[in-house]
């Protein structure tokens, strides 16, 4: 699945899509940026509230499918930028990681 | 069997500059893949060079970061100007850090940093006073 129909079926919100046409191949869920640096990997979604610019770097270091924002915490405007420049995809949403988690599951992501 | 180290970055990381922290490590990323360098590594390379980089970004009043490569070896090098780690074994202890609140809401400080770094690297060696800042080596071998 790629995360532009990832985008559609769940009805998520696009702060940033330099690259939706991006494969996704699974999905990792954490706050701690040493822990999603090690653990997450090539192609997951990452579900987080962290919202900062550094996200971005991670995002792009693991080469991530996107970032998903849960529980309407919002950006910062230069994370927003630099994912841009970067080409790394920027989700929200208001649900809970757990909820999205549970219908990413359902849906075989 | 060539064992002359090549530099292949170095690069000037500043205190708490959160818009560029992680580009050396991103750059070194590009380099090492250009070179054909295996997957796996490479990935290695990002955990460790990231960690690093962030901690002279969070912790350090600003250094620089350098990578040496042979064809058995890459060295990454990372060299701050202080303050200095107080005690090096705590800095080793998975959970402890001396990161503000500040910097722990935007996800850093869980103390897993230099756990990583060793988890990963096959050698590493920190020297750290504080006159002389902090001084870490870490080599990651290429040959199998």
């Amino acid at each position: 699945m790629t995360v532009k129909e990832l985008v559609d079926q769940f009805d998520l919100e696009v702060i940033a899509g330099p690259d939706l046409q991006k494969e996704i191949d699974g999905a990792y869920i954490g706050d701690l940026l040493s822990n999603v640096m090690a653990r997450a990997e090539k192609g997951n979604l990452w579900l987080t509230v962290q919202g900062h610019q550094n996200v971005v770097a991670v995002a792009l270091l693991v080469e991530l499918s996107a970032v998903i924002l849960v529980e309407d915490f919002d950006y910062e405007e230069n994370a927003i930028q630099k994912a841009c420049q970067k080409g790394v995809n920027l989700l929200k949403t208001g649900k809970k990681s757990y909820d999205l988690a549970c219908s990413f599951y359902e849906s075989n992501i | 069997m060539s064992l002359q180290k090549q530099q292949i970055l170095n690069k000037e990381i500043d205190s708490f500059d959160f818009q560029s922290g992680g580009e050396a490590s991103s750059d070194l990323k590009n380099i090492l893949r250009k070179l054909g360098v295996p997957s796996k590594i490479v990935r290695k390379t990002a955990i460790i060079t990231y960690e690093l980089e962030m901690n002279v970004v969070i912790h350090s009043l600003g250094g620089e970061i350098t990578a040496l490569i042979s064809e058995d070896e890459l060295e990454i090098r990372v060299d701050d100007s202080g303050p200095g780690i107080e005690d090096l074994d705590k800095a080793f202890t998975a959970g402890f850090s001396t990161a503000s609140d500040e910097i722990r809401e935007m996800g850093f400080g869980a103390g897993m940093g230099l756990v990583n770094v060793k988890r990963y690297a096959d050698q590493i060696d920190v020297k750290s006073s504080k006159d002389a800042g902090t001084h870490v080596k870490v080599i990651i071998n290429l040959a199998n």
